[in-house]
């Protein structure tokens, strides 16, 4: 029997050929894989050694992170159009994909819409075209390869994930890859079986329940742990348990947002997750399939990454997020693009983009005129179809350039609670203004547990508000830190082509210098340093002095951002957001 | 053909399938706003109504499916000049659940002229979009929050008028265009513009089930469904049978259900308790009451026919800090009880 399938605690790489050769069993089934890894070499040879598994092999297309709709649905195929002299269709990369691999190379860089067009068509099994005055549906399946080069704070769009059966971290493998051991005839011989591989209750139960116990809302996780499960059986010739846990390892770990058992206290402290220690609780709530369970959920958790709960709380070192500025940050002079708005009628200058549907729309209807005078006589032959300039219709783009407003929040000792509760406050209130201009927001805390990103920029407001509800308060003032990630963030945010703005609230009384020592002459000469970036690249800035009286280094720090100054003399959070929005001109 | 999975076979979600048949029961409740977590099973909710629905009747050849009986609501063209001739024929069709996808251009939306024919014949025809095909149906629109705004603001405009008025391309066109509104989303992913939430009738909030039952239900279901589509379907066919004609006999009930001067006087009360801005809220409130009242096979509105969609149909209506989620949900529970005791 080949690795992998009967291990009992698989390495990473045997971990990662078993879900190649999984997904060579069913690779529409299955939806594919997100293969997150810095070196660009292992997701080749993984891919790779899926081509070699699949019996006929898999065509690949490749889906540029930009590629517009035209190209992604379909759309007017404007050389035979004109050529022929009626409308001819190019169909997109999703229908060309049809029952090949659709691999995205960096991912996480893909929008959510276009993610939601992607899994639009992998649910509804049909790209549907609505577009240039065409109506058509061209049936289609694809395993979508998903590339997340995974050292910005980016990550792939939930939906898109959401439906790709296998999660792979390729870091921890080195540079090897080891391959499955399987056979295309293997492969085969699964594929036969697979319709075979059937699962009775007590399996379903299993596989829902933990789903249930690592979080994970959605049903197509345990939906998809199944099908990978009757691969593993159809692999292995008939079902066993070791298939409910292989499909646990590799479906549902990945996912998972906590850790069994669910105590919060040890998920913030613990650092290695603990094995056995779940039995007890588990047995209480499921007593019948408990024993499997148990198997499946040690299995599963065995397999959850060292550094899962770091990435859980989005902890990402400082460092790593600079290489991450400097790798894009030069190229990217260029208007962001906007969104389509529809067309107007104009010239092709200025680099105006043309319509050419549109433009051949407001032409038809002259042309059996238009041919007249050009021939003399009204029965012309000729298919050309003459457009004037007048007909030229050029697409309008709405080029509203976004703000992300960063919320820098001091949760320190120093800032009694109760200031805490009110610059909660202000911080909501400025939420809710953000949410009527459609503004998105992100927000950084810094206290007693260091500075967290605790949202990186979204629009999503309720996310916003309860990461905001859950910040606690206490311990030291790493203010410097906190400024130098709330400078990266806006060098980050203006590489998007969006405009930052940030709103410190703190006491100004750093006590944290950044090498972690204690002392406030160093922590405020750091955090007048740190401060520099954010000048230096022309932030707009706010900081609100949350201290009873005002303090005289709240203000030094104001002026070493560049900052506007306001002090919260017992303000109330309306107050507040009034000063906000006077002050940064919204 | 891909089989559609059975709305009746869809498990838990019980507000999210109440608030779709009522505005199959009555297409002026104006339309159903689902909101919720990935996977919950959104799509195949509305996908599955289209399967549920009675069949319509439609003047034959008419791309507008206008209905035979009412000359009012029929399309100038076609219906009105073939009207004046005789007797129109009709036909029985499914009621059309058109599903608007991502990246659709505003020409297909509306309509616009048919660039073929204008080409190769020089005629000027109108070549009817998705509007047109959703009249007298459903038009879904799956993620509406990503939906470019210059088209939201379009279709809310036409589904709260009952036309389509395009004039382009020297075109001039005006067709019915009736039909229910149905829009999902995930909150994650963006939220929809404020503005907007108002228009929809109905909204609904689902969660992914937390018992172990429903879940393990759920999943079962499914993998039943995707190994043996037809036989599952056949399983249901019984249940989907019977619910629609329930919908049947409720839109036939509705127009003679009573609504008492005293849950009239609760309705406004119930507004006015929860502070929602306009008479919308409140008229959305009594036709989805009447609906369920005639679902159930009553006579007429009852305080608990108010009570059961008090939050559907108010919900997304309350005057509120946009970012305190789920705080409308326990308002209106709130003042559910205080009116009717709980």
């Amino acid at each position: 029997m080949p690795d992998g399938l009967d291990h009992s605690e698989p390495t990473p790489a045997q971990d990662a050929a078993l879900a190649a050769a999984m997904l060579a069993v069913d690779p529409f089934g299955l939806g594919g894989a997100v293969l997150r890894g810095r070196s660009g070499g292992m997701q080749e040879s993984w891919l790779a050694g899926l081509q070699e598994l699949v019996p006929d092999g898999l065509v690949t297309h490749r889906l540029p992170t930009h590629a517009t709709d035209d190209r992604l649905l379909g759309g007017l195929d404007l050389t035979a159009t004109l050529a022929a002299g009626r409308p001819l269709v190019e169909r997109g990369i999703l229908a060309r994909a049809n029952e090949g691999i659709l691999l995205v190379p960096s991912a996480e860089r893909l929008t959510a819409t276009t993610a939601a067009k992607i899994v639009g068509t992998m649910d509804t099994g049909e790209v549907r075209i609505e577009r240039d005055g065409l109506a058509q549906q061209h049936a289609t399946r694809f395993s979508v390869i998903a590339l997340d080069e995974g050292i910005d704070d980016e990550k792939v769009p939930a939906a898109l994930r959401d439906r790709l059966a296998f999660h792979l971290d390729l870091d921890p493998l080195g540079d090897r890859y080891e391959t499955s051991g399987f056979a295309p005839e293997d492969i085969r011989d699964a594929r036969a079986r697979l319709s075979e591989m059937v699962w009775g209750d007590e399996a379903v139960s299993v596989l829902c329940n933990v789903a249930l116990a690592f979080g994970i809302a959605s049903f197509n996780a345990p939906i998809l742990a199944m099908r990978a499960a009757s691969c593993s059986a159809a692999l292995r010739g008939s079902a066993s348990d070791q298939d409910i846990a292989n499909a646990a390892r590799l479906v549902l770990a990945p996912r998972a947002t906590v850790l069994p058992p669910m105590e919060d206290e040890e998920v913030q402290e613990q650092t290695q997750p603990e094995r056995n220690e779940s039995e007890s609780d588990q047995e209480q709530r499921q007593p019948t399939d408990a024993e499997l369970q148990d198997v499946v959920l040690a299995a599963a958790q065995a397999a959850i990454p060292p550094n899962l709960l770091a990435r859980l709380l989005d902890k990402r070192s400082v460092r790593q997020r600079r290489d991450a500025a400097k790798g894009a940050g030069a190229e990217q002079q260029t208007v962001r693009r906007g969104r389509p708005a529809g067309t107007r009628r104009g010239t092709l200058r200025n680099g105006a983009r043309l319509n050419v549907l549109e433009t051949l729309r407001a032409a038809a209807p002259w042309q059996s005129l238009r041919a007249q005078s050009r021939t003399g006589s009204a029965t012309a032959s000729s298919r050309r179809i003459v457009v004037k300039p007048d007909d030229f219709r050029v697409r309008r783009l709405k080029e509203k350039r976004e703000t992300v407003t960063v919320f820098v929040v001091d949760a320190s000792g120093s800032t009694a609670l109760h200031r805490l509760a009110e610059a909660k406050g202000a911080v909501e209130l400025l939420l809710a203004d953000c949410y009527v201009r459609r503004d998105q927001v992100a927000l950084i805390a810094f206290g007693g547990r260091g500075t967290e990103l605790l949202l990186p920029p979204t629009r999503s407001l309720t996310r916003a508000r309860r990461r905001l509800a859950d910040l606690p308060g206490g311990g030291g003032t790493p203010l410097a830190d906190a400024l130098e990630q709330a400078g990266v963030l806006a060098q980050a945010i203006k590489r998007k082509h969006q405009t930052p703005a940030v709103v410190l609230l703190t006491d100004g009384r750093p006590n944290l210098s950044r090498d972690g020592r204690k002392g406030r002459e160093a922590a405020e000469a750091d955090a007048v340093d740190a401060a520099g970036m954010l000048r230096h690249d022309g932030v707009a800035a706010l900081l609100i002095d949350t201290s009873p009286r005002g303090e005289q280094s709240a203000m030094r720090i104001a002026e070493a951002v560049g900052a506007q100054y306001v002090a919260l003399p017992h303000a109330d959070a309306q107050s507040v957001s009034q000063e906000v929005r006077a002050r940064l001109g919204n | 053909m891909r089989q559609i999975y059975p709305f009746t076979a869809i498990a838990g979600q019980d507000e999210m399938k109440l608030a779709l048949i009522l505005s199959a029961i009555d297409a002026s409740i104006g339309g159903v706003l689902i909101f919720g977590d990935r996977g919950t099973g959104k799509s195949t909710a509305v996908r599955g109504l289209a399967g549920l629905l009675p069949p319509m009747r439609v003047v034959s050849g008419c791309r507008y499916h206008c209905d035979p009986r009412a000359d009012r609501a029929a399309c100038d063209e076609e219906c009105r000049a073939r009207a004046s001739q005789g007797r129109l024929k009709s036909e029985y069709i499914p009621v059309p659940v058109v599903d608007l996808p991502l990246g659709a251009t505003e020409d297909r939306v509306v309509g616009a002229l048919d660039l073929e024919r204008a080409l190769s014949t020089g005629e000027k025809v109108f070549e009817a979009g998705l509007l047109a095909r959703a009249n007298r149906g459903f038009l879904y629109i799956d993620e509406v929050n990503l939906l470019e705004d210059h088209l939201v603001d379009l279709l809310l405009d036409v589904a709260a008028s009952g036309e389509n008025v395009v004039e382009r391309e020297g075109l001039s066109v005006r067709h019915p265009a009736r039909f229910v509104l149905i829009g999902s989303g995930n909150p994650e992913e963006g939220e929809l513009r404020p503005q907007l939430l108002d228009r929809f009738g109905l909204s609904v909030d689902v969660n992914t089930p937390e018992d172990i039952e429903t879940r393990v239900e759920v999943v079962r279901r499914r993998d039943r469904f995707e190994r043996d589509p037809n036989s599952f379907v056949d399983e249901y066919h019984q249940e989907e049978e019977e619910m629609r004609k329930r919908i049947i006999s409720a839109r036939k009930r509705l127009k003679s259900i009573k609504t008492p001067d005293e849950q009239l006087a609760k309705a406004a009360e119930l507004c006015i308790g929860v502070g929602t801005d306009g008479l919308r809220g409140e008229l959305t409130l009594l036709r989805a009451a009447r609906a369920l009242a005639a679902l159930e096979g009553r006579r007429s509105v009852k305080d608990e026919h108010l009570r059961r969609v008090a939050p559907c149909a108010l919900r997304h209506r309350l005057r509120r800090n946009p970012l305190d989620e789920g705080s409308s949900t326990v308002r209106i529970d709130r003042t559910v009880e205080e009116l009717f005791g709980a």
